[in-house]
């Protein structure tokens, strides 16, 4: 107790209060993903473990996986200030054009994708133009886009109601998953190329982390303590090492959870490590600040809402797919939900503000939260008062932790 | 001690990484006007906003006391209503509104649920005529320019009943007319019975009007002056404020010959579809490698839209004439053509449109010149840590890390991450629209200095200010604008503040 305090702020902080340190520094961006975990928690105690089985997570990461693409688009969307009102019914009537054009036109599945997503691209980009070239609010030249979208999906289903799939490739997208290795006598209840690659990503991500920390100190930069460091790389391999434990236990990874994870990844990328990326949260962030930069606002703005509209039509994809069909509600209220999850992950309105990886575990919240309803028996009436609350509640969080800084 | 209205005792104010105010007393005499100065980044606008109770109580440690009282404000409505108004660095109006909206802004006196209107106007009128303003209360208030509008802010201000006054650089945008024009209503105030509290890096006129002068660094008070007697000195000032004396204001720079033309406009008009009408008419003007150029002329006569119209056009004025850039006819699309033409634009409203304000000083100094820290389309962090980290040392920008988020810099710091920025874009030509707007002595002298290292390294600086001594101090040549015409140019040795200001008004 009487220590001398001068000596003890001499000393090299504790590896507790550098965590501490870490922690409130950065808690609006670890909060979500603690309450995340809070709430796989507590449904996994309310439904004696159902929750957390294999079967019910893999179940839960498949449906979410076309929320989840429009997700990540619709966090840029939303960066640059603008809105996407028109994704839900485009992905519903590109997914229907898919199916057509596979079971009435007859083309093979290897041509009808590519297509499909050059038309997203390219009505994104018509969506757009209006916005980009003459300032119509986003909100407005969207919500018009939507209507659009949603007759011409009517009107392609016009005929038959809902298309049926037959294409073995295409539904495997939505419900199929990675082959596997025969049996060898060890590991026989799990799939072992799942828990391989899980072992293969811990590897590449420890190396990775590894060569940054060390290119760090070759420019003598401040880097985080070896424990702190080594926890971090547990904590993140542990996670890693856990989801490729619990998907191995039921069939494996699938095909949707390979495309949502190379979606994220690329988008991670361009946003996080590129020019691209720059100029993009430097227009959200102050746009005529960007345009006297050299940056071209309109060009960014093209830019985003295309690659909004590839997702919606992979999105379109992943739906009709899994569903082994094209109805005429597909898409009905896709952008909802997306919006809600970016939102959740932590993006602002306010624009320059947001990350892909936030609006994931925002989308993963949400997603959660119904699959643990509908275990609990809970009636939907009841489960869209909660998740409105969850909404609203994630931002206002969200935003007062931000304050706090 | 005399019969003080307002004390802060002790006051202590951290941000995350910086000690914003360090036990700062600071203590104001009744009827008073009080100057607060210091360099950039001293603690002025943080004490006053302790002050108004934008940082509410419990934020800072110390006592404040209006008449003996201690107050403990949990935001600015609490301060209001002990008659403190302050006036921000930043205007505050509303433009699409009138004058008298804006005056009554958050106070509409209404009968029952409807504002009265008639009412409402007869007493703006009133107010106006309080600070001298000579404008119909009903014109909206974009349509005027910022020295009556800086005016409406204090009428805005005076409608309540207001004891102290703050005053947060009011003259930093303003011209020479409009300022003084201000302290005059200050002192006329003062014979009211207000007391004002004023921030200004403008230290003459500091000088002139101040009774006292409070002078911070680095979150201290150094030392209280008294001025009634006008006694106290510019370079005592500079001295306490920088803690170092500075001889002379403007750095001697080397003369060199001129070398060749760089930039060159003819018959240069611009219309703006905006305002309907034309901005630019007939511009010709030349400048040549290792010189700096000024542009004088009065707030409006059209110098920061000659600038926009050279880099790129942003604002799609329709432009005749032509640009020649080292030789070259050019005709820039965007800002980003004339960047690849070695051009740099360094607003003059940084908050505005110069700087992410939410992003951190490493991301805003290195966002023009992207490509340059990218391999292979992949941006280096390192390298950028590495630039950043540079410029903060040779620009001498005072900030807690590169991490920072350019918001929560002083404004002359946040010009200076500004000027970083597009030094790193390497240019041949900057166009500089008020280098030093809002920034202190000590600062000056170091944006002074770089602009002499960069034209003797054979860069090429255009200087918009409405500084006439800066202008007079820095130039090779000058030429003087008004009402988007240039009225003259003027070489180093024939220039002088009142040649200029003949021109200047001369519409
Ligand atoms: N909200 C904030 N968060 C973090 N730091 C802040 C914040 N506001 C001010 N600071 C820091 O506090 C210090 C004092 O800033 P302040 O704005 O009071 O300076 P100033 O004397 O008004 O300077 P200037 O003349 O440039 O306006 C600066 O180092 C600034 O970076
Ligand atoms: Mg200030």
């Amino acid at each position: 107790m009487s220590e001398n305090p001068k000596i003890l702020e001499e000393r090299a902080p504790s590896f507790l209060s550098e965590v501490i340190g870490l922690l409130k520094s950065n808690i609006s961006q670890y909060f979500m993903f603690i309450a995340l975990i809070v709430i796989m928690i507590f449904f996994t105690i309310t439904t004696d473990g159902i929750f957390i089985s294999s079967r019910n997570i893999s179940n839960l990461i498949n449906q979410m996986g076309y929320i989840a693409v429009l997700a990540v688009g619709m966090t840029l969307v939303i960066v640059i200030r603008h809105i996407d009102l028109s994704v839900g019914y485009l992905a519903g009537f590109l997914g229907a054009f898919a199916a057509i054009a596979m079971t009435a036109w007859g083309l093979p599945v290897y041509a009808v994708i590519p297509m499909v997503l050059i038309l997203g691209i390219a009505s994104g980009l018509l969506t757009s133009t209006p916005i980009a070239k003459l300032g119509v609010p986003a909100f407005v030249s969207t919500m018009a886009a939507g209507l659009i979208f949603r007759g011409a999906l009517l009107l392609v289903t016009m005929g038959t109601g809902t298309i049926i799939i037959k294409d073995k490739v295409f539904n495997a997208i939505g419900n199929g998953f990675i082959p596997d290795i025969p049996d060898f006598g060890f590991l026989d209840n799990n799939h072992k190329v799942t828990l391989l690659l899980g072992a293969l990503g811990i590897i590449l991500f420890i190396l990775s982390a590894i060569k940054g920390r060390k290119t760090k100190l070759s420019y003598n930069f401040k880097v985080p303590s070896m424990p702190i460091f080594i926890l971090e790389l547990v904590l993140i391999a542990a996670i890693i090492g856990y989801v490729s434990w619990v998907l191995s236990g039921y069939n494996g990874l699938s095909w949707s959870l390979v495309v949502v994870l190379l979606v994220v990844a690329v988008f991670t990328f361009i946003t996080t490590k590129t020019p691209l990326g720059r100029h993009i949260y430097a227009v959200g962030g102050n746009p005529e600040a960007a345009e006297l930069s050299g940056i071209s606002v309109s060009k960014i703005t093209f830019i985003v809402f295309g690659a909004m509209g590839m997702l919606a039509s992979l999105s379109g994809i992943l739906y009709a797919s899994r569903l082994q069909s094209a109805t005429t509600t597909a898409g009905l209220g896709f952008e909802t939900d997306a919006i809600a999850a970016a939102f959740v992950g932590g993006v602002s309105a306010a624009g320059g503000v947001g990350t892909i990886p936030g609006s994931i575990v925002g989308a993963l919240v949400m997603m959660s939260l119904t699959s643990g309803m509908n275990l609990m028996g809970i009636d939907i009436s009841i489960q869209y008062i909660v998740r409105g609350a969850v909404l609203v509640g994630a931002v206002i969080v969200d935003r007062a932790t931000r304050k706090g800084k | 001690m005399e019969d003080s209205i307002l004390e802060m005792k002790s006051i202590t104010k951290e941000f995350p990484g910086v000690k914003a105010l360090d036990e700062v007393t600071f203590s104001v005499a009744r009827g008073e006007i009080h100057c607060l100065v210091g360099e950039n980044g001293a603690g002025k606008s943080t004490l006053m906003k302790v002050l108004s109770g934008v940082h509410p109580f419990g934020s800072y440690s110390g006592d404040i006391f209006i008449d003996g009282v201690v107050q403990q404000f949990n935001g600015i409505r609490d301060s209001e209503k002990a008659g403190i108004a302050i006036i921000y660095q930043e205007l505050a109006l509303i433009p699409e509104l009138s004058v008298y909206e804006n005056i009554f802004l958050g106070n509409e006196i209404h009968n029952g649920l409807v504002i009265d209107t008639n009412k409402t106007i007869q007493e703006a009128a009133e107010i106006l005529k309080k600070v001298g303003l000579d404008v119909s209360p009903e014109v909206k208030v974009k349509t005027l320019g910022v020295g009556k509008q800086q005016l409406i802010e204090i009428a805005k201000a005076l409608k309540k009943e207001v004891k102290i006054l703050i005053l947060d650089e009011p003259t930093a945008a303003l011209n020479e007319t409009d300022s003084d024009n201000l302290m005059e209503l200050i002192k006329g105030l003062k014979q009211h019975g207000v007391t004002s509290i004023l921030i200004s890096h403008k230290l003459r006129e500091v000088l002139s009007i101040a009774d006292t002068i409070t002078v911070l660094r680095d979150g201290k008070t150094i030392c209280t002056l008294d001025n009634r007697e006008h006694l106290v000195t510019d370079s005592v000032l500079i001295k306490h404020m920088v803690g170092r004396s500075i001889d002379n204001v403007f750095p001697r720079r080397e003369k060199i010959e001129p070398g060749e033309e760089v930039l060159r406009l003819e018959n240069w008009c611009a219309f703006s579809p905006a305002l309907g009408r034309d901005i630019l008419k007939d511009i010709n003007i030349s400048v040549r490698a290792g010189e700096i150029v000024g542009i004088a002329g009065l707030m409006g006569s059209g110098r920061t839209e000659l600038a926009k119209s050279i880099f790129g056009n942003p604002d799609r004025f329709r432009v005749s004439g032509t640009l020649w850039v080292k030789g070259e006819e050019q005709k820039f699309r965007s800002p980003g053509d004339a960047i690849h033409s070695q051009l740099a634009y360094v607003t003059e409203d940084r908050k505005g449109n110069g700087l992410i304000l939410i992003d951190d000083v490493r991301h805003n100094i290195t966002l023009a010149n992207l490509k340059e820290i990218a391999t292979r389309g992949i941006i280096n962090e390192n390298e950028e840590i590495v630039i950043a980290s540079n410029y903060k040392q040779s620009l001498n920008i005072k900030t807690p890390s590169i991490e920072q988020k350019v918001r929560n810099l002083s404004g002359g710091n946040q010009q200076k991450v500004s000027l970083g920025k597009w030094l790193f874009v390497k240019p041949g030509v900057m166009i500089l629209d008020e280098p030093t707007r809002g920034i202190d002595v000590g600062a000056k002298y170091e944006i002074y200095t770089i602009m002499n290292s960069l034209v003797e390294k054979g860069m090429s600086i255009i200087m918009i200010s409405s500084e006439l001594p800066e202008i007079l101090g820095m130039s090779d040549r000058v030429y003087v604008m008004s009402a988007g015409k240039i009225k003259g140019e003027l070489s180093a040795d024939e220039f002088s503040q009142e040649k200029i200001m003949a021109m200047a008004v001369d519409y």
